[in-house]
Parts: C-alpha cells; sequence; structure tokens
C-alpha cells in the first residue's frame, strides 16, 4: 500500500484582510518523492506550505503528515516535518552553532546529544568552520545552509524547502541540488517550491503547479515534459543570410544575419532538419534550446489558469 | 522518546537562549538599573532624605528601598519579555518555535521565565547596591519578600508578552511602559505613603495596581503597609491566572504570531 507522506484535503485559507489563497486544494506526496511544488508570485505556494508547518491558521481542510492528522496531533506530526523557510528565520546575532544546537533543543533532543548532531549536520553542510561565527557575519549562501542545518537537525521524514536557492549563485545551487538529491536518495520526501524551473526539472519527480489558489496540474514531471508539442531551437549558421531558408516541414525565423529559430513538432526529427539546412548549403555551428521547456509549459498553464 | 521529557528539554532550552540573551548584553540589561538606583538613594536617600525626615516610622531612605528594588524588577521583567517576544516575532525567529512540537504553554512559560529571573536578578542587584546606602537593612518576613518578589516578576511578565503579542512595531513596545507602567509605579506608593496624601487622592491611590504591589513587597522587607496583604496577594494572583489564560487564548488562536 502507498504510504503517503503528506495529504492534504481540500485546503482553504482566506485571511482577515478577505485575500483568498487557497480555494480547496487537494493533494498528496508519496513517501520517498522529491515533489515540486509551482506557481507564481502570490499563487498560494507559501501558504500551503505554512499551513502544513503550523505558520498559518488554515480557514478549513485537512493536513494529515506520514497518516497524522495535525488537527488531531500536530506535535507529533511536527516531529516528522522539516521546514526551510523563504525568509531568514533565525537570530542574526546568535552563533551559528548555538543556532542549530538551540533548535535541536526545541525538538526535545537533550543538549549533549544536540551538540553531537550539529557537528555532523554543520560538517555535512559545510558550516563546521563557520560554527563559531555570529549569523550575520556569513554570506547569503551560508545562510541559506545554516536555514537547511537547522531543518535537518531532528533528522525529519518530510521536508519542505520553499525557495532554497533564491539568492543562491550557481555554483552554490548545484551544491545544494546535489545535497538534496544525496538526502533524497537516503529516504527524506522532500517538497521543494522554487522560482527556477530549471531547478524543479533537474530535481523533482513529481510536480503540482498552483495558481490562484487551486491546483492547476499535479503529475509526474516527465508526463508534464512529454506534453510539449513544440520545442523551440536556435540555430546558429556559418554563413550570413538576408531571409530565413524556406523548408515547408519547419517554422524558421531569422533571428539575424546568422542565427535560425527553429520550431520543431513532438512528431519531426531534427536530423531532418540539420540535412535540409545542408541540402541549402546552410552549415550549423551550434546548437541551444530557445528557453527552458518547463518554463514555457508554465507559462502556458498559468495564463489559461 | 517520552512526550514530557521532551516538553522539559523544550522549556530548558528556550529559557536557557533567553537567559543567555540578557546576559550577552549585560551592559544594556544589568548595569542600568544598577547605576540609576544609586543616583535614586544618593539624591532621595542621601541629600534629601534627611531633611524629609521619616515615613510611616522609617528612616525615609530605608522607607524607599522596596519601592526601588520593586520598580526595578516591574520594568525589567516586563521589558525583557516585551523585548524578546517582539524580537523573535520582528526577525522571524519564532518560526524556530512554532514549527516545533513544543506546546503554546510551554513557549508562554519559557519566556515568562526568562522574564522573571532578569527581574529577580536586578532585584538582588538594587538590594546590594542599597546595601551600600543602608547597611543596617534587615528583611522583616523573607517567605512573603520573596514570594511577592516572584509573584510581581511572573504577573509584568504576563504583561509584556501580551504587549509583544499586539505589537506592530518597535513603538508599541514602549509606549505601555512609558505612558501606564512608569506613571503608575511613581503614583503607587514607591517615595511616600498614601497616608500623606489628603482622602481624595488617598482613595484614588487605592484603585493603582502597582499600590498594592509595591505595599506588599514593603510589608515583607519593612512590615509596613498602606494595604491589605491577603487582599494585594488574592489580587496579584488572580491576575496572573487571568493573564495566563489570556496568552494561552491568544497563542492557540495565532493572534500576533500565526497568519
Amino acid at each position: 500500500m502507498t504510504q503517503f507522506a503528506l495529504e492534504i484535503t481540500d485546503l482553504k485559507k482566506t485571511y482577515d484582510s478577505d485575500v483568498v489563497a487557497l480555494k480547496g486544494i487537494n493533494l498528496s506526496v508519496t513517501e520517498g518523492d522529491f515533489f515540486a511544488l509551482l506557481g507564481p508570485n502570490g499563487a498560494g505556494k507559501s501558504s500551503t506550505i505554512g499551513i502544513i508547518a503550523s505558520l498559518v491558521t488554515k480557514t478549513a481542510g485537512k493536513v494529515k503528515i506520514f497518516d497524522i492528522d495535525t488537527d488531531d496531533n500536530f506535535p507529533e506530526a511536527k516531529r516528522l516535518l522539516g521546514v526551510v523557510s523563504q525568509e531568514i528565520n533565525f537570530n542574526n546575532f546568535e552563533k551559528v552553532m548555538d543556532i542549530v544546537t538551540t533548535q535541536a533543543g526545541f525538538y526535545g533532543i537533550p543538549l549533549k546529544e544536540a551538540k553531537v548532531k550539529t557537528e555532523i549536520t554543520l560538517k555535512r553542510l559545510g558550516l563546521w568552520e563557520k560554527r563559531n561565527d555570529q549569523a550575520r557575519t556569513l554570506s547569503g549562501g551560508f545562510k541559506r545552509r545554516l536555514m537547511i542545518a537547522k531543518a535537518l537537525i531532528h533528522e525529519p521524514k518530510l521536508l519542505i524547502l520553499d525557495e532554497p536557492t533564491a539568492g543562491v549563485d550557481i555554483e552554490l545551487r548545484r551544491e545544494m541540488w546535489e545535497f538534496l538529491k544525496e538526502i533524497n536518495n537516503n529516504g527524506t520526501t522532500i517538497i521543494l517550491t522554487t522560482h527556477y524551473l530549471e531547478e524543479a526539472e533537474q530535481l523533482c519527480k513529481n510536480i503540482a503547479i498552483i495558481d490562484h489558489g487551486e491546483l492547476v496540474e499535479n503529475t509526474s514531471m516527465k508526463n508534464l515534459l512529454s506534453r510539449l508539442d513544440v520545442q523551440g531551437f536556435v540555430l546558429d549558421i556559418n554563413q550570413s543570410l538576408n531571409e530565413p531558408p524556406s523548408i515547408d516541414e519547419f517554422e524558421i525565423h531569422l533571428e539575424d544575419s546568422s542565427t535560425l529559430n527553429v520550431a520543431i513538432q513532438r512528431d519531426q526529427s531534427i536530423n531532418s532538419l540539420f540535412k535540409k539546412l545542408s541540402d541549402q548549403g546552410i552549415e550549423v555551428s551550434s546548437m541551444r534550446n530557445e528557453s527552458n521547456r518547463l518554463e514555457e509549459m508554465f507559462i502556458e498553464m498559468v495564463k489559461k489558469s | 522518546m517520552n512526550r514530557k521529557n521532551e516538553i522539559v528539554i523544550s522549556l530548558i532550552t528556550l529559557v536557557r537562549k533567553e537567559i543567555k540573551r540578557y546576559l550577552r548584553i549585560w551592559v544594556q540589561t544589568l548595569v542600568p538599573p544598577a547605576v540609576t538606583m544609586s543616583l535614586y538613594f544618593v539624591i532621595f536617600g542621601s541629600l534629601i532624605g534627611p531633611r524629609i525626615g521619616s515615613m510611616d516610622g522609617l528612616d525615609y531612605i530605608q522607607f524607599m528601598i522596596p519601592g526601588l528594588i520593586m520598580m526595578s524588577v516591574i520594568t525589567n521583567s516586563y521589558a525583557n519579555v516585551v523585548s524578546s517576544f517582539y524580537s523573535v516575532k520582528f526577525q522571524k525567529s519564532i518560526e524556530e518555535l512554532l514549527v516545533s512540537p513544543m506546546p503554546n504553554w510551554a513557549i508562554l512559560i519559557g519566556f515568562v521565565l526568562g522574564g522573571v529571573s532578569r527581574g529577580v536578578l536586578i532585584g538582588i542587584i538594587v538590594f546590594f547596591v542599597s546595601l551600600f546606602f543602608y547597611p543596617s537593612f534587615s528583611i522583616a518576613n523573607p517567605i512573603l519578600t520573596i514570594s511577592v518578589l516572584f509573584l510581581t516578576s511572573i504577573l509584568f511578565s504576563l504583561m509584556g508578552f501580551i504587549n509583544a503579542i499586539f505589537a506592530d512595531s518597535f513603538d508599541d513596545i514602549s509606549i505601555i511602559p512609558t505612558f501606564v507602567l512608569t506613571p503608575l509605579i511613581y503614583l503607587g506608593g514607591v517615595f511616600y505613603s498614601i497616608n500623606i496624601l489628603p482622602e481624595f487622592w488617598k482613595n484614588i491611590s487605592m484603585i493603582n495596581p502597582m499600590l498594592y504591589v509595591v505595599n506588599t513587597f514593603r510589608e515583607g522587607m519593612l512590615g509596613v503597609s498602606d494595604v491589605s496583604i491577603p487582599f494585594a496577594l488574592a489580587m496579584i494572583v488572580a491576575f496572573i491566572a487571568a493573564l495566563s489564560g489570556a496568552c494561552l487564548i491568544l497563542l492557540n488562536k495565532g493572534i500576533g504570531t500565526r497568519q
């Protein structure tokens, strides 16, 4: 039988300002999954995460974490949950070691054991050298790592990350991807929200898209990407052209004299395109995707909703 | 792990964090009350006091000591909780507590104990400062003195907590101490006995809750009071119970803490 790490049923949230953030979301995340929750700003992602983490009170609906109803036993559910918030939420004047050890204490871990766990976690995240530094002296990337260290200190089975790589440079972002993949491989279920759709495409097995407080998609990443009918490619050519080459099956535009923009249908072969260009004496020197595939799909879905 | 042990550990963690917070900035938290109270003792006790003579049959400086200790305990207990809890809200580190399995009542107790520890510590410091100016001071009723010291500190820590829950800016955490607490303390018999007031002002003073706190503590330290001690103690305990209930309702509803 499938074990769900998270089950959300008919979740609704209306804020005091009468803003309706969630209009009745239904969502299930399987144990061991690496799940992406996407949506534009104000779609309801952070409200959903806030309710799961008890930072936001729900108006209606049910949330179950590993089959524990948060209305019945929230402390037990919280023990299984780790949350990395979007905004920095630690005291900047405390030392790195103290922040993580204290967080362990809030989960009932005795001080001696908390210190050992803190050392292990800080070493895993490359923060051990910074353990005696005040948090305010850390760079943005290290602060993000510290947020993850706090969320992992009690070894949660479900980790929720709300835009964990926002404002983080590419190198560190890739390091964090590797780290998240590793803990997911070790059995931790991960739910990720991000504005970097490439990140979701790289990491996540399943995906939900939320907009205007409603779920507009909930499927596997593979299934979602397979639905792309047309992909755009940018081809750099060695010749200089005044007008785009005329090839019946393909829609080709000239971006500039030596760059072509080609739309390729799912049932068309890219080899056929190269052959036909070659027949016209056009040599392709390099090729790239016009834009991120998921990004195109995402924009299309959000527009429709 | 046993749930009770887990809660005890989380509570100890929060109290330790609170104590470390004010000890880390001891120059801002522990030294100023000692300096301010020394000035009160010098000016009102040693310089002006001898010209005033006696109050309720006691040397004026001796009469003042319990009031000044209480004033320090009240302001510091309140200030500790209101500033600490508002700060964790402001910098969002309250999320560290809210996402943890720690129950709301343990969060409340943790912050209140932080305030009590600072209030009592300041009370002890001011008492030792007072011994420089009045070395022959002796405590009439130690049990009552210590009880009132702790009860007062708990009461004003709870008040600070409620203030912090409703505060939306740093201005909001200074309005009540400046415009409500301080005037009530000064008019609550710290520097005088209400017996010297005209009947009308004496009756008005009787509705000032600070009068009961200051006088009960004075009864404990000096054995003199302007009010009924059992009544005052009952009122303090009743207010503690009412405010604790109010704090828990606010926390459970998420007012000021959850969206």
